[in-house]
């Protein structure tokens, strides 16, 4: 079991999935979201090459209205 | 006026009138606002995503396409360069390697008043990563001239605090900081109503930028309308040059020969 921090939300999966198919689970593939795994930038053509590790820190984010 | 365009990042925009796209109650009052104000270069927030709670949340980038704006992503809410940095590398990531930005550090939540040191450090930063970087900042010369000297390509002083609709409150400094750097200069935060954004553009800035002065107000379709009529009187009556100020002038408007009644 792995524990991986996402948007500050802790979440425990079985085994190590890959970043696509975390975003599936979500409802989120698909969508227009930018993704920093413990600080870095993963690039949207590579989620299906990282797999999640524990301890893993995510950001997903979105665009929204702002000044 | 059309060949007098404000000129960002080798682009030239007939709007000098650029707009935030927060506070407002539904997408629709968003996209509503947006139109009548005319802008082409509008603000945008990046914040953490819904993680599965809410899958069908409209997205922003739907109603206010990239195809059809100049979107500038910003850092607001960010206290450390550090964090500013980080939030418009995930911005370049999610607007497909667009790296024209709003950046924006704050110093304390109450006044929303920018912490320079830290603007500084994350401009030095975000230049050296090839980002475009229109910059939130005081109305301090020193500073803008600095922030210049560093590669930002605008400069965008506060006229009052963020939010605060109190207007143009030191033109003085404007009109220094004006002097002192060559790219253009948007003023950014502080302006209340159309009056304020016409004597920014009356002073000589190159653009304005304002948020909560149409989000805020009664109808916010309307005073987006009346901004963009302010931002242009104010554009054309500097281009025309104001007639200098005087106490009296002792020069009626009206002829003083042909008088009746004079011998």
């Amino acid at each position: 079991m792995i524990s991986v921090s996402i948007n500050g939300e802790a979440r425990h999966f079985d085994s190590p999935i890959s970043i696509a198919v975390l975003l599936e689970q979500m409802q989120l593939g698909g969508k227009r979201i930018a993704l920093e795994r413990n600080g870095e930038i993963v690039p949207r053509g590579q989620f299906n090459q990282h797999l999640l590790a524990d301890g893993d820190k995510l950001e997903i984010v979105v665009a929204v209205g702002g000044g | 006026m059309n060949n007098d365009t404000l000129l960002i990042a080798g682009k030239s925009y007939n709007s000098r009138l650029l707009v935030g796209t927060g506070k407002y109650k539904d997408f629709a009052e968003t996209t509503a606002a947006v139109e009548a104000s005319g802008a082409e270069i509008i603000t945008i927030a990046i914040r953490r995503s819904n993680i599965g709670q809410n899958p069908n949340e409209p997205s922003l980038l739907e109603i206010l396409p990239p195809s059809k704006y100049t979107l500038l992503p910003n850092t607001a809410g960010c206290y450390t360069a550090d964090d500013a940095v980080r939030t418009l590398r995930l911005a370049r990531e999610l607007l497909d390697g667009h790296s024209l930005v709003k950046l924006e550090v704050l110093g304390d939540p109450q006044s929303l008043y920018p912490n320079v040191v830290e603007t500084l450090a994350a401009a030095k930063t975000l230049v050296a990563e090839g980002f475009q970087v229109m910059v939130y900042t005081s109305d301090d010369p020193i500073i803008a001239k600095q922030l210049e000297d560093i590669g930002c390509i605008a400069i965008m002083p506060l006229a009052s605090l963020i939010g605060s609709g109190m207007g143009i409150l030191n033109p003085w400094n404007l009109q220094l900081l004006m002097e002192r750097v060559q790219v253009p200069v948007i003023v950014d935060a502080g302006v209340g109503t159309a009056s304020d954004a016409a004597i920014a553009m009356e002073l000589g800035c190159h653009g304005v930028l304002m948020n909560t002065a149409i989000a805020a107000a009664k109808n916010p379709v309307q005073m987006a309308s009346a901004m963009k009529k302010a931002v242009e009187a104010g554009r054309e009556a500097f281009l025309a040059g104001r007639m200098p100020k005087k106490l009296y002038s002792a020069s009626p408007s009206s002829p003083t020969s042909g008088m009746i009644g004079k011998a």
